[in-house]
């Protein structure tokens, strides 16, 4: 079992967490024209690399999203950082 | 009787037990094996393919053959290694694999057919016509042990979490010196080990340091307890997890559950010790042989002599001191070398030999070693690499987590001396007295010479399996069952490997290992759930009314994580629902909406927010106006549906499905935080808040008018799809007209501590014109009679709005929102996509099976969709059902075969909505 760290409440058990999607990832503009391609790898292609990743996750008890830096490897944590960059 | 106790002056507990029917005497700390040994018995089961006699090759973990089913008292519980289970009194145990009796087994003769029984036997013979034929006989032939019927209600594992800045697995002499280091150092310190009794191999020394071993191990406990470590006894490391956690799991008396530890440790020092490795050679699974270690064990935990005649077969300088302690309590021991020359086992159940090339020598016990293989499952767990070391022919802890560092025999250093000065002095360079010539499975040679004890693979089913090209280890594990006994390949994964090795002319590390996983030991299902089952593990959401329900008889079930009335009154279910339902069409019913989510959004951009991730427009209501809607995934999938209010101009509370909430609020947050300003949007579940009550039916609006006289609720003034807020009692209140039943509803949410008032003043203005309490199963027909849908049970993951009949945001609406591009993909287009239908039964043989396929009828019938609700109407006297079938919208009136179990049916394709089709009632 995993510990991350939720940047607002600190260090808790993986269950209370929810991967929400890798980071970077941008919504294509559906108010013009996005073909099948454009879509379908904002849909389905996922990055999945070995080693260090940068994804979005969510802390459900607090609903707060922040980036965790991980390795996927040795699953250890190598960052937690709000999502919004003007958090205080 | 060749194993025996040394008589000692010590006067001990006496334990009385019996096996396999017969009384034994042993005593306090022994072991089911340990007592039986001592009694001379040496047949304590059989194996799992050919029945073979067997008794015990080791004295701990690694042992492979004696499983027995124990009772004590009122517990039985089958799978208990019988060199591991502590005695106590009144055992009553039970060889497995074997009846009457290990020493009689009735299907032994199925040894005599060895040869048709290979590797892969059941893979190759049980193909034709079908498995499932073979299936329940071969059931019956296998397996060890019965569970019992019985469940043990008390058999409940205590979970704990706890931490430590060192934890040291296993107390042998490296562990014992490594914790006392560490904790006179002032760390905190926690010392595991499995047995009950500390000091892993030291008993087989004479002295240590010149103490003697018992005096020596209580130096270094008071040591480590003085300096504030715990020690935690007959606790077994079974496996090291992500993030330094390491699982323990610590046995307490026999029946009762171990406890599980989840051990979170700064750093982890490995003192797992070493196991004896078997010698393959003919006949080498034969009762009365075992591992020169566990004979070493046996004398020394136990006084326990195994033979008086033995021949000690061995490749190795640690086999020397036992030669020595054995000849010392009385034992003749011939000393053999294995290195010199093919060797076979004399005898069957009662041991007579064995054979060197043409020389036999005699003897009542044989001890084999193959040189000692390091424990290292802990160190792949965690993701540790192996190393090979040519001299000691073993696997050694290579390069591994900063957390973890492997001492003792678990490192290679099979030398005790040595092995605690390295860990007192880790620079300093150690000289070891540990020999040994390496000594492998022969490939090619003689006999039967098993591999895997218990799952009786010898080499012949490895050359078997490579000559298939089943050459990877991992293969050769699964084909032969090779290391999947409950003893997890730890005395036959080497052998099996180096003759893998052998076969290919390969050296061992390029075979390589197979993955060890956790659990080391088995380890009960009970101990990992403990406390968390039923309702412990899935607590259910309770309603604010719960005791108004039950006062009135209600029927409590589980929808969607709610525990919610499902009818009320006593009587048969389907009388009450049906009540229910002609009550709510002739007078009113009143419903316990509660569930319902109540997410607010709110600020700035919540207009744009909602706009997104609803399908249908929102950005054009007015405040007091309420709109259905979906929300999909980017999909395009349906993923819930219900109502959106919008209190005000930045203000819109989400009523979505009952069970979607927590979903919901999660699917809000994400999109309010990743891809817009979260400043300018905020999103609230304030569904624990409120309570609801749905008054709905032809009354609903003169009640509803009774309980608010100064609110004008006509149909004119008060339309469907608003809201109004007001007050009831002084307390703000909130009135939606929204209908999920086609009669006019209207809901009442307040505040939840005044829920039991409005409850009970809607009650009794509602009794006198005839109306009546209603639960969910009667709600479920309502809205089914009139064509709605549920969210998951009548929609699928592939259901995109357009299929229920929605398609006009897919076509007209402009701004962007979830799941658009979706709608327009090929997929998305297709003419033959499953749509919501309704269907006349064309018979008098009741509700169609919900579930039942939509057939074309042909003799090799092909699904074109399924039934996803069906009732009996109350309301029309018919059955009703929902179905999803494809192209469905263009196919009403055609004849369609429902298909359920083999048995067919006719049904007619019609609308989804069986009742009120004008909508005339809405606003009655
Ligand atoms: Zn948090």
């Amino acid at each position: 079992m995993q510990i991350f760290t939720c940047p607002s409440c600190g260090a808790r058990d993986e269950r209370e967490f929810h991967f929400s999607g890798e980071l970077g990832k941008v919504r294509p503009n559906t108010t013009g024209e996005v073909n099948e391609e454009e879509w379908a790898t904002y849909l389905h292609t996922q990055g999945n690399e070995l080693g260090a990743v940068r994804e979005v996750w969510m802390h459900m008890t607090c609903a707060e999203l922040f980036v965790m830096e991980r390795d996927s490897v040795t699953m250890e944590v190598l960052s937690t950082t709000p999502l919004r960059k003007d958090v205080s | 009787m060749s194993s025996h106790r040394i008589s000692r002056s010590v006067s001990e507990r006496v334990l009385n037990f019996t096996f396999d029917g017969r009384r034994y005497v042993g005593r306090e700390g022994d072991t089911i094996a340990s007592a039986l040994l001592a009694n001379g018995v040496r047949v304590m089961g059989r194996s799992f393919k050919y029945h073979r006699p067997r008794g015990p090759w080791g004295a701990w973990v690694d042992d492979p053959n004696a499983v027995m089913s124990v009772r004590l008292g009122t517990v039985e519980l089958p799978n208990c290694p019988a060199t591991t289970t502590y005695l106590e009194e009144g055992m009553v145990a039970r060889s497995v694999n074997a009846w009457p009796s290990a020493q009689f087994d009735i299907k032994a003769g199925l040894d005599v057919f060895h040869r048709w029984l290979s590797a892969g036997f059941y893979y190759k013979t049980f193909m034709w016509p079908d498995w499932h034929l073979f299936e329940p006989m071969i059931r019956r032939m296998a397996g060890l042990g019965a569970v019992s019927d019985d469940v043990l209600e008390n058999y409940v594992s205590e979970q704990t979490h706890d931490r430590c800045a060192v934890l040291v697995i296993g107390a042998g002499p490296a562990g014992l010196v490594a914790a006392r280091k560490a904790a006179e150092a002032g760390e905190d310190v926690a010392l595991v080990d499995d047995h009950r009794l500390l000091g892993g191999g030291v008993y087989q020394q004479k002295t240590l340091e010149g103490k003697t071993p018992d005096v020596w191990v209580a130096e270094q406990t008071a040591a480590i307890t003085a300096a504030g470590g715990r020690i935690l006894t007959a606790t077994t490391a079974f496996g090291i997890f992500d993030h330094q956690l390491v699982g323990l799991v610590q046995q307490g008396a026999f029946g009762t559950a171990p406890k599980l530890i989840r051990m979170r440790a700064g750093r982890v020092v490995m003192a797992t010790g070493a196991l004896d490795r078997p010698i393959t050679f003919a006949n080498n699974d034969r009762p009365g042989i075992f591992s020169v270690d566990a004979a070493a064990e046996y004398l020394a935990r136990y006084d326990v002599l195994l033979g008086r005649r033995i021949a000690l077969v061995s490749n190795n300088t640690l086999a020397d001191g036992t030669e020595a302690r054995l000849t010392t309590a009385g034992a003749t021991v011939i000393r053999i070398d294995p290195t010199t020359g093919a060797l076979k086992a004399r005898g069957s159940k009662r041991l007579k030999g064995i054979w060197q090339d043409d020389r036999l020598h005699s003897a009542d016990t044989i001890l084999a070693s193959g040189g000692m293989t390091p424990t290292v499952h802990l160190w792949r767990h965690a993701g540790g690499k192996l190393d090979w070391c040519d001299n000691r022919q073993v696997f050694v802890p290579g390069k591994g987590p900063d957390f973890l560092t492997a001492v003792g025999a678990a490192n290679g250093e099979f030398d005790i001396d040595a092995a605690i000065a390295k860990v007192r002095e880790p620079e300093t360079a150690i000289k070891t007295s540990y020999h040994m010539t390496p000594l492998w499975p022969q490939p090619g040679s003689k006999g039967r010479q098993w591999i895997d004890f218990q799952h009786d693979v010898t080499l012949k089913d490895v050359e078997l399996a490579a000559r298939e090209n089943y050459v990877s280890v991992e293969h050769l594990k699964r084909y032969t069952t090779l290391g999947m006994a409950h003893d997890q390949g730890k005395t036959s994964n080497m052998a099996g490997l180096a003759a893998m090795a052998a076969i290919q002319d390969r050296p061992i590390p390029e075979i390589g290992t197979t993955t060890f996983r956790p659990p080391f030991v088995p380890v009960p299902i009970e101990t990992y759930h403990g406390h968390h089952r039923g309702q412990n593990l899935h607590p259910v959401k309770r309603l604010r009314l719960e005791n108004a329900h039950r006062a009135a008889g209600a029927a409590l079930c589980e929808y969607g994580g709610w525990l919610r009335p499902g009818w009320y009154g006593a009587g048969e279910a389907k009388d009450r629902i049906r009540a229910e339902v002609l009550q709510a069409r002739k007078a009113a019913g009143i419903f316990d909406g509660s569930p319902l989510g109540k997410i607010e959004v709110m600020g700035p951009d919540a207009e744009d927010f909602v706009n997104f991730v609803y399908y249908n427009t929102i950005a054009t209501m007015k405040p007091g106006q309420i709109r259905y809607g979906f929300m999909l995934t980017e999909g395009g999938v349906v993923y819930d549906d219900g109502v959106i209010a919008r209190l005000g101009p930045n203000r819109f509370v989400i009523s979505c499905s009952s069970s979607h909430v927590d979903g919901v609020r999660n699917h809000l947050e994400t999109w309010r935080q990743d891809g817009n300003d979260p400043d300018r949007i905020y999103v609230q579940d304030t569904t624990a808040h409120w309570a609801t009550v749905t008054v709905t039916g032809p009354k609903a609006r003169d009640i509803v008018a009774a309980l608010l006289p100064n609110e004008d609720v006509s149909a004119k003034a008060f339309q469907h799809m608003t809201f109004i807020e007001t007050e009831w009692q002084g307390t703000p209140i909130r009135v939606a007209r929204v209908s999920f039943t086609g009669d006019s509803s209207f809901e009442l949410s307040l505040r939840q501590s005044k829920a039991e008032d409005l409850w009970g003043a809607v009650k009794s203005l509602a009794e006198p014109m005839g109306a009546g309490l209603m639960g969910l199963e009667a709600m479920l027909i309502l809205r089914a009679e009139k064509g709605f849908i549920v969210v998951g049970k009548d929609t699928d993951g592939e259901t995109m709005p357009h299929d229920l009949g929605f398609g006009v945001p897919r076509s007209k609406k402009k701004a962007a929102f979830l799941g658009d591009r979706s709608l327009h993909t090929e997929k998305a287009n297709t003419k033959v996509r499953n749509q919501l239908v309704g269907l006349q039964v064309e018979d008098d043989s009741g509700p169609l099976p919900t579930g039942a396929h939509l057939t074309n009828g042909d003799t090799r019938p092909k699904s074109q969709g399924y039934v996803t609700s069906s009732y009996l109407s109350p309301t029309l006297d018919q059955p009703i059902a929902l179905a999803m079938v494809q192209n469905g919208a263009a196919r009403m009136g055609e004849t369609v075969t429902v298909w359920h179990l083999g048995e067919t049916r006719n049904a007619t394709i019609c609308s989804p909505c069986f009742f009120d089709t004008d909508g005339d009632r809405l606003n009655a």
